[in-house]
């Protein structure tokens, strides 16, 4: 059963493995390499915006204006505040409880026989198609939105770290308990730095699956916070800001990643920094 | 627990004066492959003995047993006259593998097994950044795992053991994965080793050229089930010029005694 479970973190965490330690003059740049790429999407952006695509497709710069005003009259930091609250809660949540769920499995098997198949069922179901139950049952508050976060978030997080933790370098194991490491040691010295890379793809994953989550749950059950902003601007036919909205909330979740990402190179594996 | 030292029974086996290492017994099997059938064997402190033996012989095996990272289905191992079944500091395991924690520096990895045991950073760093310059890696303490070649990693795994002060090293095919000049070198310094550290040092390899350069004790094992075949006691002068010593006559002549006894389990 465990050969059948492949998330989509198996490819992640390839892929970060196959380009690590690669060197080439241009990805010496990785700064400048991004803001290359950036400055390349907005163009594209402008001139399709420009011809236009569709009525309801605005430019990059008006987009951007709608974004600055939206800031100024307080409507998106407003916004930000009702949807960051369930957002962070969800997700610190669904971390630590996904990465100790995936850990207890990984290492005991009764707790595998009994949780795993739960959310491997999890990973599979449209699990969208809960939020509007969570609704039925928790009404629409603070706790339906983290609910929701919840949902999409822990599945990924949970199968990652169980199966980085069932493959764990059993060498490395046998090394600690030779130089008499207690079982403690061997899962926090060990098995934990071990399994790390494909437990933050998964916690990478899990991250944009809460903000998946989140927005889900204010479209479909709570129009409160960014997915009300999404639907008024929606509703208005104020498109630039509708498509202003909707990239803060892209940027914000990159940008979430990309310190998750800094933590794991920082804290975890620092031998892959700079490699 | 003195009283529980095992006496050893009178064999044709060449008596060692001091026995740190006893092994008694020792069977083996996983599932319906028998590995080692009724090992018994003295390992004198303070020398450097060999497990020679054809591949799958059970030598790892019985190296795992002694380090109490395995259970024996019969038997008993005891050091220093006392029993044991479990890992204990008064032994310590050099990989073949190396077992290097890959996020670790050279010097956090030396320091790992005095980490584990609670020893205070700036006290287990000294003693690693000692050994690390024991086993010629100073100036490489910063050193991750991946930026060392084979060797280097091999010679933190030493540093590694040596380190915690136990009294018997068990090393498993601890040059297997190291080019052959590196294996050579390696081998000198084991030598020099263990004249200046006072350790016990038990050495599994595949190669009676090495055995026999570096031993003062090669138990050859014959092939599954592992049985104790001979016990060698090359008697070489190791004090002068190593090279030397690959063309002593009494080098030459083990390694041609050892190989006719194990040439009848070749193919
Ligand atoms: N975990 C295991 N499960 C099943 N069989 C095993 C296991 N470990 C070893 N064996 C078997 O036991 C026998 C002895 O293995 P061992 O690794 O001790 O041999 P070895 O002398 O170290 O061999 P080599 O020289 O190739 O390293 C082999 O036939 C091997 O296939
Ligand atoms: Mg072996």
């Amino acid at each position: 059963m465990a050969t059948g479970i492949r998330t989509e973190s198996e490819a992640v965490g390839l892929a970060t493995r196959s380009t690590r330690g690669e060197v080439g003059g241009w990805r010496d740049q990785p700064v400048l390499l991004r803001l290359v790429s950036i400055a390349l999407f907005a163009g594209i952006w402008e001139i399709a915006g420009r011809i236009p695509v569709s009525f309801a497709f605005p430019t990059f710069s008006a987009t951007f204006t709608a974004f600055i005003g939206l800031i100024a009259d307080g409507s998106l930091p407003l916004a930000y505040v009702s949807t960051l609250q369930p957002l962070l809660l969800g997700i610190v949540l669904s971390a630590f409880l996904g990465v100790g769920l995936g850990t207890l499995c990984g290492l005991w098997r009764t707790g595998e026989w009994l949780l795993i198949p739960v959310f491997i069922v999890l990973q599979a179901a449209p699990v969208a198609a809960f939020i509007p139950m969570v609704t039925f049952v928790y009404g629409i508050g603070m706790t339906a939105k983290t609910l929701a976060v919840m949902i999409l978030a822990l599945p990924v997080i949970v199968l990652n770290t169980y199966k980085a933790v069932r493959n764990v370098n059993e060498s490395l194991v046998v090394m600690c308990r030779s130089f008499l490491g207690t079982r403690w040691q061997v899962v926090t010295q060990i098995v934990l730095p071990d399994a790390s890379p494909v437990i933050f793809a998964g916690l990478r994953l899990g991250v944009a699956a809460g903000f998946v989550g989140v927005v889900l749950a204010e479209l479909l059950i709570t129009p409160t916070g960014i997915g009300d902003l999404i639907t008024f601007h929606r509703s208005r036919a104020d498109y630039a800001e509708m498509y202003a909205t909707i990239a803060s909330i892209i940027a914000l979740s990159t940008l979430t990643l990309i310190v998750l990402q800094w933590i794991e190179v920082r804290v975890f594996r620092p031998e892959t920094r700079g490699a | 627990m003195r009283a529980a030292v095992l006496r050893k029974e009178p064999s044709s086996m060449p008596a060692p004066i001091d026995p740190i290492v006893e092994v008694r017994g020792i069977s083996k099997s996983y599932g319906s492959t028998e590995a080692l059938r009724g090992i018994d064997l003295d390992f004198p402190r303070g020398k450097l003995s060999s497990l020679l033996g054809p591949s799958g012989c059970g030598k790892t095996t019985l190296l795992k047993i002694i380090a109490g990272l395995i259970k024996a289905n019969a038997g008993s191992i005891a050091v220093d006259g006392k029993v044991v079944t479990a890992p204990g500091p008064e032994r310590a395991f050099v990989f073949q593998d190396f077992a290097l924690m890959p996020w670790a520096t050279a010097l956090r990895n030396v320091a790992f097994g005095l980490e584990l045991r609670g020893k205070a950073r700036a006290e287990r760093e000294e003693i690693a950044r000692h050994y690390i310059a024991e086993v010629g890696l100073a100036g490489f303490e910063d050193k991750y795992p991946h930026q060392l070649s084979g060797g280097m990693r091999q010679r933190v795994g030493l540093a590694r053991a040596l380190s915690v002060d136990a009294d018997v090293l068990l090393l498993d095919e601890p040059f297997s994965a190291v080019d052959e000049q590196n294996r050579r070198k390696f081998q000198e310094d084991l030598i020099r080793l263990r004249s200046n550290q006072n350790k016990t040092f038990i050495f599994v390899t595949h190669s009676i050229e090495e055995a026999v350069y570096i031993s003062d004790r090669i138990v050859l094992l014959s092939p599954r089930p592992g049985r104790v075949s001979q016990i060698i006691e090359p008697e070489i002068d190791r004090s002068g010029d190593p090279d030397l010593i690959h063309r002593d006559k009494h080098y030459l002549d083990t390694v041609q005694e050892i190989w006719q006894g194990l040439k009848q389990y070749a193919e």
